[in-house]
């Protein structure tokens, strides 16, 4: 005699939604638009829109990916455990195939109604992100998020290839700046809750090899990222508008990176300076991108 | 016995139904700008 299972009920449409995750999304999308914008061309308003919600989709299906596969870390981590698979609100397999259906959908839209560069990009991004990163590296390496942080890196260079077609330095360098900016992002955020990614099993550097390795590193990363991030103005790639934007807003982070690379933490010290560098992180890249737009606008 | 299918996994479904009904449209109306956008590009070559 067998026992049927309990059924689960369908999974709220808000829950399709929250696989996507929208706030990872937001800036995804923001730096894809800011890449399209940056190229400075006419852009069909309706052809641009759709490249925009083609790297929206493509964002959204890499996350839910990612989420599929990940579902038992998510579970062991406070953080993540109220996602709708660790909580037990969707099937597994809806999501896989919610997952596989929106990047093929997002790819091919992108390749028929844009053009094909920006559609292997955009197939490149989210293949990249949910095997190179997600399956491959995340469980194995604590370079996880240094390999992985490229996959994050892609909506720059695929918004500039849906307006021109073809890819060119300076979206080369916003993504070198994103490439290089995910390690200090990631790794201040992760000195705050290692105690999460320890919980689950997460090889992140501050649970492999310390707080000390993990400062240094995050100071020594914000090199290249700074170096990514003013070299496009003594090229002649953008204007005074932008360079003096980015000086200031690169000497700031790098100021917060030195505190947190040089400091020891003190138990009760509520790791501000690592809080405050994660945060300020996420409104560096945006103003910065906002900054290369306007740049590229003004001089215009 | 059990319902199989009780109110709230209705409401669930018709939920997830006007969901994908107001994608579904919108995504026909994409299909339709796009169409006359590569039109007008054919056009201007």
């Amino acid at each position: 005699m067998t026992i049927a299972a309990p059924l689960l009920p369908p999974a709220d449409w808000r829950d399709f939604l929250a696989l996507t995750k929208p706030r990872v999304m937001t800036l995804v999308v923001f730096t894809g638009l800011c890449g399209m914008l940056a190229a400075r061309v006419p852009v069909d308003p309706v052809l641009g829109f759709t490249a925009i919600l083609c790297i929206a989709l493509g964002a959204g299906a890499a996350g839910a990916l990612n989420q599929w596969y990940e579902s038992d870390l998510d579970a062991a981590m406070k953080r993540t455990a109220n996602r709708p698979l660790p909580a037990g609100r969707m099937e597994r397999q809806s999501a896989l195939h919610f997952g596989v259906g929106v990047a093929a959908f997002s790819v091919i839209l992108m390749g028929l109604a844009v053009n094909l560069v920006a559609a292997a990009i955009l197939a490149v991004s989210i293949l990249f992100y949910v095997l190179i990163y997600t399956v491959w590296l995340k469980r194995r390496t604590p370079q996880n998020i240094v390999i992985g942080g490229a996959a994050g890196a892609f909506p720059p260079l695929i918004g500039w290839a849906a307006a021109t077609g073809q890819i060119a330095m300076l979206p080369f360098l916003l993504f070198l700046l994103v490439f290089f900016w995910t390690p200090p992002h990631f790794w201040s955020l992760a000195l705050f809750v290692r105690m999460d990614y320890a919980a689950a099993g997460v090889p992140m550097l501050p649970v492999v090899a310390g707080e000390r390795v993990t400062r240094r590193q995050i100071g020594l990363y914000t090199i290249p990222m700074a170096l990514a991030a003013l070299v496009p103005w003594p090229l002649g790639l953008t204007g005074v508008v932008y360079g003096v934007t980015a000086s200031v807003l690169t000497l700031v982070f790098a100021a917060m990176a030195t505190q947190v690379a040089t400091r020891t933490a003190i138990d009760g010290d509520g790791m501000r300076p690592e809080k405050r560098l994660f945060g300020y992180s996420i409104a560096y890249l945006a103003l910065i991108f906002a900054a290369v737009v306007a740049d590229r606008w003004i001089l215009a | 016995m059990n319902d199989p299918t009780p109110e709230h996994y209705r409401a669930r479904q018709r939920a997830r139904a006007r969901v994908m009904a107001l994608i579904l449209g919108v995504f026909v109306v994409l299909m339709f700008a796009i169409t006359i956008s590569k039109i007008r590009a054919g056009m201007a070559h």
